[in-house]
């Protein structure tokens, strides 16, 4: 390391390359990490106005704005969208951020690999995309893809199955470059068990994309092959079976919903304690926690196949194992109240995301658990019911702790407080219409109102407006948050940040940095303790 | 449990009152079968739990924040490790779920023992329909196809929606009351699901397999559920209508159906006319493949082919044949050899080859479409 240091020493005030250049060539973690975050929001807000599509067909019962089959297309694209352009990037970008100036590294530890990692991304969002303009349009299939439905499906699923592929290949080195950077590059001092929790979580997290990103390039890859080379992974009629494609894709699409909600537990695990002014409550339960989360995401996949007509015995096994993941979760949520409990706390707008992340996050893990008794989801699969729950598990988890963490670590990267009363609109409009958007989609699904139809029942009118009303004011609330941001990095305005603008705030980035971080931080590596 | 909102009666309230008033229901449909009454019971329980749950959680949560503010001169303190609790607050939510693993464990048993039915029907899913054959008990032999009767002007807004908007069906799949239907399912093309809330019943309709579930219901009457996994352009347009019969309605129903078919036996060597047979293929054309190819024979651009002026449809019979019994690998034509009787396969080729630009003046006999299945 001390040769690497030495060499380093010309290089110590090198700033960045002026314009596109920058951006292009740059292997600079803070870069990287805001391209990251940029590409993410910017993917955010088409997946939003694709949404939007979907709540103003469903504002009434009828066939108004759109064709069955473009509906189908904006249902799949918001899914794919949302899930691999938007939730999953944002999180690697704070990683790129944070990691390094949280275990005092000096930057990432693949630099070149970290700036191809993050080109790949727009490669895919292209494809994905532009796939609506192939003949046909884009794939109508759902996001989960099923065949034998996907391998109806015109160009566009092509498309699909290449984006992924890519954006896959991306996730796989971003990664890559977490573990090695958190297992070699911590600070003299910093011990595993001493690690911040958010580093924590994308370990963990990293680990998990390793393992299931290569399943899903699997299973869209015999989709390819049956689509055009005339093999039958999927098709009954050549001796494949069409519900194997559904336990390939949910070995990777369980894990993958603890990969979208893992580093958001880590924000939240970092807000919570910083706003309280105590420090967080059971960091080694926590760690524990994470990691049982993260095992038991592999053995619960066929959940999300109660209805296909599994054996007895392969029913109680899946509904046992999804049951036991409350356990640790409680656990989780059991901590950050207990860190609240006789804190001194304050409730700027990180604070009040995190505290409503908890709320909603919570209520999505109650509706998990109903969802998990199997009977009771024979009754409630592939209904609205779902939907509800997923979103609120994927918007008020992942999304909320996403702009908790935002308005956390904005201060340590620009330099500058955002503006606090617009924050606090934005969080309690998005808290505000979130619920109206959501909530009555759990009655809907209990009067059995399937998902992904364009058009309904006459039955279900009435909540169906009210969801389409509370969407609109969510996409517009999201508006208000696109002015904050760029108020606060592109205008530069706002108040300068200290160094510590966080009273309870004490992790390495607080203690060690100034606001904003230099461009090069941690030349010479801190000491922890 | 007498006075659950009845699944329907927003609905029926909404024609009553003519007006686009919004309906709302807040739980599950009125069971009327064993299983689904343990299920709404089970879901009222869990939600009971949930409850407390929620309640003691966040009863907490919201002291705290009331309580342990800086704005009230509150100072933290520094306490941040407590085994006992810890381990106290994963083994209680333990036992709880075990507490609910059993009877939903109990349940499940019970759904899934299909064995010994006094009536067997297979339900099979088509893009974008439902068939139904009666294989064993009272009704065997009986076997229909059951498509969307709404009419297209009520989807497209032309005409008021009635009561059952999107719920009705041409023909209803008829059951008796207090007897156990068992219903296999499979698929055509792609995978459906055949759900019935008042029933408890939801089960996947895989292509290629066999798949099964049961039902006995315990009151008379008519019960609607949708297809409830995403099948392509018209999921939303696939319901499933259940009617329960006493046993001697059933019966006269049964009678009825069998004097149908026996009506309805043509002589496969008939030879029919441009006029008549054009005349039913048009029914098996609304019935089959306006969905796709649209009623002036268009098709959607870039995802359905247009039938009108196209060269498979004016040219050589043989080919069209071909892809109306066979369907087309990869796309959304169905193998319609399997659906559909030859008289009507040959009807509604002879209509695409004699409507809208199209003008050969062919018929095409049903004879032909039996030696081609060959």
């Amino acid at each position: 390391m001390s040769a690497v240091i030495d060499s380093g020493h010309a290089h110590d005030e090198h700033g960045p390359y002026g314009g596109i250049t920058r951006w292009i060539t740059t292997t600079n973690h803070k870069d990287i990490g805001t391209l990251y975050l940029w590409f993410s929001f910017a993917m955010f807000l088409a997946g939003g106005v694709l949404a939007l599509g979907i709540r103003a067909e469903l504002f009434q019962p009828g066939l108004q704005l759109w064709h069955p089959e473009f509906f189908n297309q904006l249902t799949t694209m918001h899914g794919l969208i949302m899930v691999f352009g938007a939730i999953m990037p944002a999180f690697v970008g704070f990683a790129n951020w944070q990691v390094p100036l949280m275990i005092g590294a000096p930057d990432m530890a693949f630099g070149r690999m970290n700036n191809l990692s993050f080109w790949l991304l727009p490669v895919g969002a292209l494809l994905l995309v532009g796939s609506f303009f192939a003949p046909g349009g884009a794939t109508a299939a759902g996001w989960t893809i099923y065949a034998p439905l996907s391998t109806q499906m015109g160009p566009g699923m092509d498309l699909a199955i290449f984006a992924l592929h890519i954006m896959g290949a991306s996730s796989i080195m971003g990664s890559i470059n977490i573990i090695t950077t958190i297992l070699n590059m911590r600070a003299p001092g910093m011990t595993m068990m001493r690690v911040p929790l958010f580093v924590w979580t994308w370990l963990i997290t990293a680990y998990l994309l390793i393992a299931v990103m290569p399943v899903l390039a699997g299973a869209i890859t015999m989709l390819l092959t049956d689509r055009h080379f005339g093999t039958s992974f999927f098709n009954a009629a050549g001796g494949g079976d069409p519900v194997m494609f559904q336990h390939i894709f949910w070995f990777f699409g369980h894990p993958e919903v603890y990969i979208m909600i893992l580093p958001g537990f880590g924000i939240i695990s970092q807000v919570i304690p910083a706003f309280a002014r105590k420090p967080l409550f059971g960091y080694s339960s926590m760690v524990y926690a994470t990691a049982s989360i993260a095992i038991l995401s592999f053995v619960v996949w066929a959940h999300h196949m109660f209805t296909v007509g599994m054996p007895t015995a392969g029913i109680l096994f899946f509904m046992y194992a999804t049951v036991l993941i409350a356990v640790p979760t409680g656990v989780k949520v059991f901590n950050w109240l207990t860190t609240m409990w006789r804190g001194s706390m304050t409730f700027e707008t990180p604070m009040l995301f995190a505290v409503g992340f908890i709320f909603v996050f919570t209520m999505g893990g109650f509706t998990g658990l109903i969802l998990a008794i199997m009977p009771i989801d024979i009754q409630l699969q592939d209904t609205y019911y779902v939907v509800a729950h997923f979103h609120y598990v994927l918007v008020a988890g992942s999304l909320f702790s996403l702009f908790a963490g935002f308005y956390f670590w904005v201060p340590k990267w620009t330099g500058r407080m955002y503006d606090e009363k617009l924050g606090k609109w934005h969080f309690w409009l998005s808290m505000i219409f979130f619920n109206v958007t959501f909530f009555p989609m759990h009655f809907l699904g209990l009067a059995g109102m399937p998902r992904r139809i364009p058009d309904y029942a006459l039955q279900f009118a009435g909540f169906n407006e009210i969801a389409s009303i509370g969407a609109l004011g969510f996409g517009l609330s999201q508006i208000l948050f696109l002015w904050i941001t760029l108020k606060v990095t592109v205008l530069g305005q706002g108040e300068t940040a200290g160094q510590r603008p966080w009273e309870g705030a004490d992790t390495l980035e607080w203690t060690h940095l100034p606001s904003p971080a230099p461009y090069h931080s941690f030349h010479e590596q801190p000491v922890v303790r | 449990m007498t006075d659950r909102i009845v699944n329907g009666t927003g609905a029926a309230f909404l024609a009553l009152s003519g007006a686009a008033e919004a309906a709302y229901q807040w739980n599950l449909p009125a069971p009327v079968t064993r299983v689904a009454t343990e299920i709404y019971d089970l879901h009222l329980a869990m939600m009971g739990i949930i409850l407390v749950i929620f309640i003691g959680v966040f009863g907490v949560m919201f002291y705290s924040i009331y309580a342990h503010r800086k704005s009230v001169g509150h100072k933290s303190e520094h306490f941040h490790e407590n085994v006992t609790v810890e381990i106290i607050w994963a083994i209680v939510p333990f036992l709880i779920l075990i507490a609910v693993a059993w009877p939903a464990t109990k349940s499940i048993l019970k759904l899934k023992d299909t064995s010994s039915p006094d009536i067997t029907i297979k339900a099979t899913g088509y893009q974008w329909k439902w068939g139904y054959d009666y294989l064993k008990g009272e009704g065997e032999g009986i076997s229909f196809l059951s498509n969307l009767s709404t009419p297209q002007d009520q989807i497209t807004g032309n005409a008021p929606k009635g009561e059952h908007y999107l719920l009705e069906v041409d023909n209803h799949m008829v059951v008796p009351v207090n007897k156990k239907v068992r219903v296999l399912l499979t698929s055509n093309d792609v995978i459906h699901a055949w759900m019935v809330p008042a029933f408890g019943v939801k089960q996947d309709a895989i292509p290629g397999f066999v798949r099964d579930s049961w039902f006995r219901a315990e009151k008379e009457g008519i019960y609607r559920g949708q297809c409830a996994e995403l099948c392509g352009k018209d999921h939303g347009f696939m319901p499933i209508v259940v009617e329960v019969l006493s046993a001697e309605k059933y019966t006269a129903w049964v009678d009825e159906q069998k004097k149908k078919i026996a009506a309805a036996a043509e002589d496969p060597n008939k030879k029919w006319n441009l006029v008549d047979l054009k005349a039913r293929g048009e029914k098996v054309y609304a019935a089959n493949c306006v969905a796709c190819h649209q009623s002036n024979g268009q098709g959607v651009k870039g995802t359905f082919p247009a039938l009108d002026g196209s060269p498979l449809v004016t040219g050589p019979r043989g080919k069209q044949i071909e892809i109306v019994l066979n369907g087309k690998r990869g796309t959304a034509m169905a193998p319609f050899g399997r659906q559909l009787s030859d008289t009507d396969i040959a009807a509604v080729i002879t209509f695409t080859r004699n409507n809208w630009g199209n003008r050969t003046g062919e018929v095409v006999q049903p004879s032909e479409i039996r030696s081609a299945r060959k």
